[in-house]
C-alpha cells in the first residue's frame, strides 16, 4: 500500500511536532547569523537522539529502532519544511545504512550505538569534482604494510566539519570511470595528514574540502570487500538521496503552503491575489507536481525497505522529480511573494537556498533522468 | 498477509490455466478490444471463452459485490489480480462504458431493481452503453445542457441532441444526462435517465476528427418515450450522479495513455527504432533527455495513481477531487509522450496511408492525443477545480 502505516503516521506527527517547536527556520537563521562552527546545534541533535530519531536504520540488537527507510524519510521530510540543521543525513541514514549493512563485528560494535546514542557524527565522502560523480572517483588507496595510504581530494563533504569519522570511498584499483576497484574506508576525522578547510555554504550548513596526502589505515578501517565497494557505495547514495528527495518534498511542501497562504492574504487592484486565474492556475499547476513527487519519494523509501540494492530505479525517480519540483515550487513561492520574496527577512530565500543544495547533493535531476533512462533502456 | 498470498496463488494458478495463450498478447488496436454488446461479433473464439469464463467468475468487475455479477473481492483482492494478470501479459475480457461509468453510479444511486436489471448484464458484456452528456455549444460547461424530458404521465418525452458520444452507433443504450426543470438553477434542474438507442425517435451521426477517425457521433433524440421506471436517482438531482461519475471518468482519462504505445515508454520505443550507443543512451541526445524527462514523470505519475488508490481504499472513500490532479496530469503527460514519439518518428510519422505505417498510425494517434486535454473537462477546467476546491483560492 502507497500510504503510511499508524506507526509511520505516528512518527510523523511527533516528528513535525518536534520540529516546530525545537527547530523552526529561527533555529537555521541563528547557526547562520551566530556562525555556529558545527553548522547544526549540537544539543538539538542530542534531542533528537532522545527521540529515537538517530536509531531509526540501527538494527534493534545494537541499540536502534530499526525503523527503516519509510521512517528516516518521514523525520527528512519534516525536517525539510522547517530547514532543520542537522547531521541527520551524514550520519542516521548514510553511516548507518554502511555500517549496519556491511560493517565488521567490531566496526558494529564502535560506531552503532554511538549513532544510536547521538554521540558520533560520520561523514561521507564521494565527490572529489564539481558534479556528482561516483564512478568517476580517483583517489588513490594504495597497499602499505597491512593497510592502505590515501592520496587525493573530497569536495563537499556535508557535516564533515563536525565528524568524529569519515566514509572514504576511494580506489585499490580499475581506473576512474569503472565500478570495479573502489573501497570504502572508514577514516579518523583527526587522522594525521588530513586537511580539512572549511566550506562557507548556500544554505548555511557548512561543509568541507578533505585533503588526503597519505594519511595511512589499517586493513580494520575497511568497510565491506576491498576492491568491491561499488554496491555498497550505491547503497548509501541511495538512502542519501532518498533521504535528501523526501526533504526536498518537505521543503517543496512548505514553500507551496507558505505561497497559498500569501495568496490567500495579499490584496492588490482591489482583490485578493489569489483570485487571478493567471496565479490560480500556476499555483494548482504547481500543487500537482508537488503531489506527484510525495508519491515518487514514497514509492522510493518503500522500494528501499523492500530490497536495498534494488531500489535504485525508484531513487533516482524520487531525486530526479523533487529537485525538479523543489525548484519550481521555490521559484513560484518567490515570483508570487513579488518583492517581498527576495528580502532576507521573510524565509522564502532559505527555502530556495537550500533546495539548490539538496537538488545538487549525490546527483541533480539531470543525473537522475540520465539514470532512469538507462534503467529504461534508452 | 497469508490469506492474500493464497489468494495470489490461486489466482494465478485459475488464470495460467484459464486465459487462452491468444489473449495474452497486446491487443494490436482499438479493433482488437472487446467491448460486447447485442450486436458484438466476437473476433476470436479465445475472445470469447476468456470473455465466458472471467464473466462466470465474476472477474470483469471483480470489485463489484457478486449479487450483481461482480467477482465481491477486496481492493487488495483486485490489485492482485490485476498484476496477475499483467504477469502473464493477459488482456482485458471486456471494456465498457458500463464497467467504467454506468456500474459504479448505479452502485451508488440506483434502486435495487436498476441493480439487478443492469449490473449482471454489464458485468457479462450483454449490453453495450454510451454516455450522453456533452451537448453542442456546452463544452465542460456542462451543468448548460438543454436536452429536455417532458413529462407525459408514466414517461418523459426526450427531445434534443448530445455530442461527442462515443461509439452511440454501436451502443445498445446510453445513460443521459437531461432537463427535467428549465425554471430552476441550472445545476438542480437536471435528472438522469437510461433508454434504448433503438427506441423510436433516436439517431445517431458519426464525427469526422483530425485523426480521419473517430468513436464520437452526435445523437438526436426527436420526442423518445422513456419510462419513469428509467430515471435513476432523485428527479432534478441527476447531477450528483453526473459529478459522481465526471470524477471516475477524469480518473480514468487520466490514468489512461500508453495505447499504441502498447506499454513501452517513447523513450523505449525510441531506442528501438533509432538506436543506443555502446553504453545503451539513446543515439539521439536532445530526444533523449526529454524523453528522460518525460520518463521520470510517468512514473511518478503511476505512483500517484497508485498512492491515491491506495489511499482512497484505506479511508473508505473515492478518489473525489483529486480526480482532476490526475486527469490534468496524465493527459498532459500523454500528450507530451506523443509529441515525443513523432519525433522518434521522423518522416515515417508523416505518412497518412498505406500498409507499412499501418494507415499513419502513429500520426494518428498523436492528433487524437491533442483531444485528451479538451474531452472529460479540459485542463483549463481541472486547474479551475483544483485551485478552488483543493486549494481553496477565493473566487473572482
Amino acid at each position: 500500500m502507497l500510504v503510511l502505516n499508524d506507526d509511520q503516521v505516528m512518527l510523523q506527527d511527533a516528528a513535525r511536532g518536534f520540529v516546530s517547536e525545537k527547530a523552526p527556520v529561527a533555529a537555521l537563521r541563528k547557526i547562520r547569523d551566530e556562525k555556529i562552527a558545527d553548522g547544526f546545534d549540537r544539543g538539538l541533535w542530542r534531542e533528537m537522539a532522545d527521540m529515537g530519531w538517530t536509531g531509526v536504520l540501527v538494527p534493534e540488537d545494537h541499540g536502534g529502532l530499526g525503523f527503516g527507510y519509510v521512517g528516516a524519510g518521514v523525520i527528512c521530510e519534516e525536517m525539510g519544511r522547517t530547514l532543520t540543521a542537522s547531521p541527520f543525513l551524514s550520519t542516521a541514514v548514510m553511516a548507518a545504512t554502511a555500517l549496519s549493512r556491511a560493517g565488521s563485528p567490531a566496526q558494529k560494535e564502535r560506531w552503532l550505538p554511538a549513532i544510536v546514542a547521538g554521540e558520533a557524527v560520520i561523514a561521507t565522502a564521494v565527490d572529489e569534482g564539481r558534479r556528482h560523480d561516483p564512478a568517476g572517483i580517483a583517489m588513490r588507496a594504495e597497499r602499505h604494510g597491512n593497510g592502505f595510504r590515501l592520496t587525493g581530494t573530497k569536495t563537499y563533504v556535508v557535516d564533515g566539519q563536525a565528524a568524529d569519522a569519515v566514509l572514504v570511498a576511494a580506489r585499490t584499483g580499475g581506473a576512474a570511470g569503472e565500478a570495479e576497484g573502489l573501497s570504502l574506508f572508514l577514516v579518523d576525522a583527526k587522522a594525521r595528514n588530513l586537511a580539512c578547510e572549511r566550506l562557507s555554504t548556500l544554505d548555511s550548513r557548512g561543509a568541507v574540502e578533505l585533503t588526503f596526502d597519505g594519511v595511512e589505515v589499517t586493513a580494520d578501517d575497511v568497510v565491506g570487500e576491498v576492491d568491491d565497494g561499488h554496491e555498497l557505495l550505491e547503497m548509501v547514495l541511495g538512502a542519501g538521496r532518498a533521504g535528501l528527495a523526501a526533504e526536498l518534498s518537505g521543503t517543496a511542501q512548505e514553500s507551496f503552503t507558505r505561497t497559498m497562504a500569501y495568496l490567500k492574504e495579499r490584496k492588490q487592484f482591489g482583490r485578493t491575489i489569489g483570485a487571478f486565474q493567471a496565479l490560480q492556475h500556476r499555483a494548482a499547476h504547481l500543487f500537482c507536481e508537488v503531489e506527484i513527487a510525495r508519491s515518487a519519494v514514497l514509492a522510493a523509501l518503500q522500494a528501499l525497505d523492500a530490497d536495498p540494492a534494488g531500489a535504485s530505479l525508484a531513487v533516482s525517480v524520487a531525486k530526479a522529480k523533487a529537485s525538479s519540483v523543489a525548484r519550481l515550487a521555490a521559484q513560484e513561492a518567490v515570483q508570487m511573494h513579488g518583492g517581498i520574496g527576495m528580502t532576507d527577512a521573510i524565509d522564502i530565500g532559505l527555502f530556495m537556498k537550500r533546495m539548490q543544495v539538496a537538488s545538487t547533493l549525490y546527483g541533480d535531476a539531470d543525473f537522475h533522468a540520465d539514470r532512469v533512462a538507462l534503467a529504461r533502456g534508452f | 498477509m497469508d490469506a492474500l498470498d493464497a489468494f495470489r496463488r490461486e489466482t494465478r494458478a485459475w488464470l495460467d490455466a484459464n486465459c487462452p495463450l491468444e489473449m495474452r498478447t497486446p491487443v494490436a488496436g482499438d479493433d482488437d478490444i472487446c467491448w460486447g454488446g447485442r450486436n458484438w461479433t466476437f473476433k476470436s473464439e479465445a475472445q470469447k471463452v476468456w470473455l465466458t469464463r472471467m464473466a462466470a467468475r465474476g472477474w470483469t468487475v471483480p470489485g463489484w459485490p457478486k449479487e450483481y455479477g461482480g467477482g465481491g473481492l477486496s481492493h487488495e483482492e483486485v490489485k492482485v489480480l490485476k498484476e496477475e494478470m499483467r504477469a502473464i501479459g493477459a488482456r482485458s475480457p471486456l471494456e465498457s462504458f458500463g464497467i467504467w461509468m454506468l456500474g459504479p453510479a448505479l452502485l451508488a444511486f440506483g434502486s435495487e431493481e436498476q441493480k439487478k436489471e443492469h449490473l449482471p448484464r454489464i458485468a457479462r458484456g450483454e449490453i453495450r452503453w454510451c454516455q450522453g452528456y456533452s451537448e453542442p455549444n456546452a463544452g465542460s460547461d456542462l451543468a448548460s445542457l438543454q436536452t429536455r424530458a417532458d413529462d407525459g404521465g408514466d414517461h418523459f418525452v426526450v427531445t434534443g441532441s448530445k455530442i461527442w458520444t462515443s461509439y452511440a452507433d454501436k451502443a445498445d443504450m446510453i445513460f443521459c444526462l437531461v432537463r427535467t426543470d428549465f425554471s430552476a438553477p441550472k445545476h438542480l434542474g437536471i435528472s438522469f435517465i437510461l433508454f434504448d438507442m433503438t427506441w423510436p425517435g433516436v439517431s445517431t451521426k458519426p464525427i469526422l476528427l483530425i485523426s480521419g477517425k473517430s468513436p464520437f457521433c452526435e445523437t438526436f433524440f426527436d420526442g423518445v418515450k422513456v419510462p419513469k421506471a428509467n430515471l435513476v436517482g432523485t428527479l432534478n438531482r441527476g447531477w450528483d450522479i453526473a459529478k459522481y461519475l465526471l470524477t471516475h471518468e477524469r480518473e480514468m482519462i487520466g490514468g489512461g495513455g500508453g495505447g499504441l504505445l502498447g506499454g513501452r515508454s517513447p523513450g523505449q520505443v525510441a531506442a528501438s527504432e533509432i538506436g543506443t550507443d555502446a553504453e545503451g543512451r539513446l543515439a539521439d541526445p536532445f530526444l533523449r533527455a526529454d524523453a528522460a524527462r518525460a520518463e521520470v514523470d510517468a512514473l511518478a505519475f503511476a505512483a500517484t495513481m497508485t498512492r491515491y488508490k491506495d489511499e482512497a481504499a484505506s479511508g473508505g472513500k473515492g478518489v473525489g477531487d483529486k480526480s482532476s490532479v490526475l486527469k490534468y496530469y496524465g493527459t498532459e503527460l500523454n500528450k507530451r509522450r506523443y509529441e515525443l514519439m513523432m519525433r522518434a518518428a521522423g518522416h515515417e510519422g508523416l505518412e497518412w496511408e498505406g500498409a507499412r505505417t499501418n494507415d499513419g498510425e502513429r500520426p494518428r494517434g498523436w492528433l487524437r492525443t491533442k483531444a485528451n486535454s479538451i474531452e472529460g473537462g479540459t485542463s483549463e477546467v481541472m486547474l479551475d477545480i483544483v485551485a478552488k476546491r483543493l486549494l481553496q483560492l477565493p473566487s473572482a
